[in-house]
């Protein structure tokens, strides 16, 4: 007797990617459908794609999806999940977009314990553009703005996002794993299900930081890029659960505030 | 008309933000700055108890996209903000118009340039009624002149956001924000809404939905252009709004909105005790702007005087409105030096 042992998620759609060869967004993608399915929230999921190469994952993903500028992709979740607190919300950004142009969103979302997942992938270029220096770009990694190198005189340091987020109390869970090989991508996938857990049974705000490969940008073949992510990328951004806070009362706001004031008070300047 | 109960006394941008609830307004999202913080102030204490949301955004960049993220799930959503405030949220602005999404912003103008102050200005009235931000949009724009008009504009503007998807401005003044008046603050009508098809809550038992404002395939994104301009036309056909006062017999009209109107209204009615045969013309979209109607009365009336608190902005619209060879003088002070009707006379005499 025959048995499927593998087929194509419900969360995505059958159709090719527009990704390089060797790009670890479409594992990642491939990932979050998985999550999508197992705790069947593809019918109420609403998930928010900045400007970056995955801008285009409505392509890809057989749920509802909505476009945010560069940078604002958790400000345009904060949007949707306080407007209709029903729905599974989840941002899937770039290192430029979250941790970049989007910095003050993003810790300000977590800071308010936002109930949304944050697939955050951090691949140390920015990839659409062309591959210029990205926040999470390595000290003496060449791009195309850094020729010679990153220095910490003139650009300063890697961002380091899952230990940033690990510090904001509204955090309820936060993680680094990495796609590099199959024991990794099964530790991604069981982190991007946690983080789908923490909003669907705790109202919190889970982040996992998935460590990516641009074979493209850093100019390898696929397997020579992974192996840069495993080698290089992994020690300055070590993998590892940075926050797990246990199921308690959730931090986000669960209802309106009481009503303060009949009228508005009058206040100047 | 529906019985609008007693008139109550309130300061304009509480109106506004109470006839934003009477609306629908369920989502607020917004950031501090003088002279519009009542509006905020009220709101968090007031929607909640309508089971709405208040919250004090970061920045006015997360505020304009958290209403974009409220709206594209279906929820009626605003924000409100001055000058400064305003020229953050454009590339927000600009992906609302983009996406067809509905919206309501409120700008209740400040000096600038740059940081500027808080006194009484109208410097905002290009970057409001060209779009503000980038590429081929248009918002349409709201100005009141009363805290009448604060509250029934804001009704008005959430029916006229979701009848067009697309941003609405309402742009207010320092002096209409923070006088009080006496209005009614109850609709003079039922509030009408729409359906929202293209919304994304979820793809249950549907396709899944997209938003966005990207389109990389062929002549798309072109194809997109071509659709909002042609909903710029049937708003440029359908939704003119203004107001005229004793233009019947006028040599001269005098053209303005927002507080410069108030003032030029107690001009005209000076000016009319003294003979002169003057009248306001009150443009209340300034987009879209009342070109046709003011065409058709430069056909009869050859001299106009463009009233601003700001160097000339309208005016250039009041040029390309009337017909060749009518004289349209302006005068205006930026910056908070509000001039007075009897200012505007002199003006007026000096013609
Ligand atoms: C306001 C604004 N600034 C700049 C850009 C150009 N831009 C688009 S994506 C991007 C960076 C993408 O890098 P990243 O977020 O790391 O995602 P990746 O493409 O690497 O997946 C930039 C700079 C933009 N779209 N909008
Ligand atoms: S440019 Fe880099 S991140 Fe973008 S699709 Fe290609 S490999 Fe992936």
């Amino acid at each position: 007797m025959q048995k499927k042992v593998f087929s194509r998620p419900e969360g995505l759609l059958d159709v090719t990617t527009h990704y390089c060869a060797g790009c670890t967004h479409g594992t990642a993608h491939r990932l979050v459908a998985e999550a999508l399915d197992h705790f069947g929230v593809r019918e109420r999921a609403v998930g928010v794609a900045p400007a970056g190469c995955s801008v285009m994952m409505y392509k890809y993903f057989n749920c509802d999806t909505i476009e945010a500028a560069h940078g604002r992709a958790l400000a345009v979740g904060t949007g949707i999940k306080r407007a209709r607190p029903d729905l599974f919300v989840f941002t899937y950004q770039g290192d430029g977009d979250l941790a970049s142009i989007g910095l003050c969103e993003t810790m300000h979302a977590a800071n308010r314990g936002e109930s949304i997942s944050v697939i955050y992938v951090n691949n140390a270029v920015y990839g659409m553009t062309g591959g210029q220096m990205a926040p999470t770009t390595l000290l003496c990694q060449r791009t195309t703005t850094t020729p010679a190198g990153r220095t910490v005189a003139n650009e300063g340091f890697p961002l380091k996002m899952a230990e940033l987020m690990a510090n904001l109390e509204g955090v309820t869970y936060c993680e680094r794993a990495a796609m590099y090989d199959v024991k990794q991508v099964r530790r991604a996938r069981k982190a991007i299900f946690h983080a789908f857990e923490i909003q669907i049974q705790h109202n919190g705000f889970g982040f996992v930081e998935l460590l990516s490969a641009c074979p493209t940008n850093l100019k390898m073949p696929p397997a020579k890029a992974q192996k840069w992510v495993a080698d290089e990328m992994v020690k300055t951004f070590p993998l590892g659960v940075f926050k797990d806070l246990p199921p308690g009362p959730s931090p986000a706001p669960s209802s309106a505030p009481a009503a303060l004031a009949e009228e508005g008070t009058a206040h100047a300047v | 008309m529906a019985d609008r109960g007693p008139k109550k006394l309130v300061k304009g941008n509480v109106a506004l933000a109470e006839g934003a609830v009477q609306a629908g307004l369920r989502c607020y999202f917004g950031y501090p700055i003088t002279p519009q913080n009542e509006v905020p102030e009220y709101l968090s204490g007031r929607l909640p108890q309508v089971g709405g949301i208040f919250l004090q955004a970061e920045s006015e960049l997360a505020s304009i996209n958290m209403v974009l993220g409220a709206v594209a799930a279906g929820v009626r959503a605003m924000t409100s903000s001055s000058s400064p405030g305003i020229s953050l949220m454009q590339e927000g602005i600009s992906f609302l118009a983009g996406d067809q999404l509905p919206a309501v912003i409120v700008n209740v103008m400040r000096c600038g340039p740059g940081l500027g102050g808080i006194k009484t200005t109208q410097g905002d009235y290009y970057q409001a009624t060209r779009g503000g931000g980038h590429g081929d949009y248009r918002t349409i724009v709201l100005a009141p002149t009363t805290v009448q008009e604060m509250f029934d504009f804001a009704v008005l503007a959430f029916e006229l956001a979701d009848k067009y998807r697309n941003p609405v401005l309402i742009l207010a003044d320092a002096v209409i924000g923070q006088m009080a008046e006496g209005a009614y603050l109850v609709p003079d009508r039922p509030i009408v809404t729409v359906d929202k098809p293209y919304i994304v809550t979820g793809a249950q038992g549907r396709p899944p939905q997209n938003i966005r404002s990207m389109y990389l395939e062929g002549d798309d994104q072109e194809e997109l252009n071509y659709v909002l301009q042609d909903k710029y036309r049937l708003i440029e056909r359908d939704e003119v709004r203004y107001k005229t006062t004793q233009i019947d017999d006028a040599e001269t009209v005098l053209v303005a909105f927002g507080t410069a109107a108030r003032i030029a209204l107690s001009a005209v009615r000076e000016a009319r005790k003294m003979g002169m045969k003057v009248g306001l013309f009150r443009p209340v979209t300034l987009w879209p702007f009342p070109t046709p109607q003011l065409r058709e009365l430069s056909q009869r009336v050859n001299k106009f005087f463009d009233f601003e608190l700001n160097l000339g902005q309208m005016v250039d619209d009041v040029r390309a409105a009337v017909v060749p060879g009518t004289r349209v003088e302006f005068y205006g002070r930026p910056a908070g030096g509000l001039p007075t009707p009897a200012d505007v006379i002199q003006k007026l005499k000096e013609l």
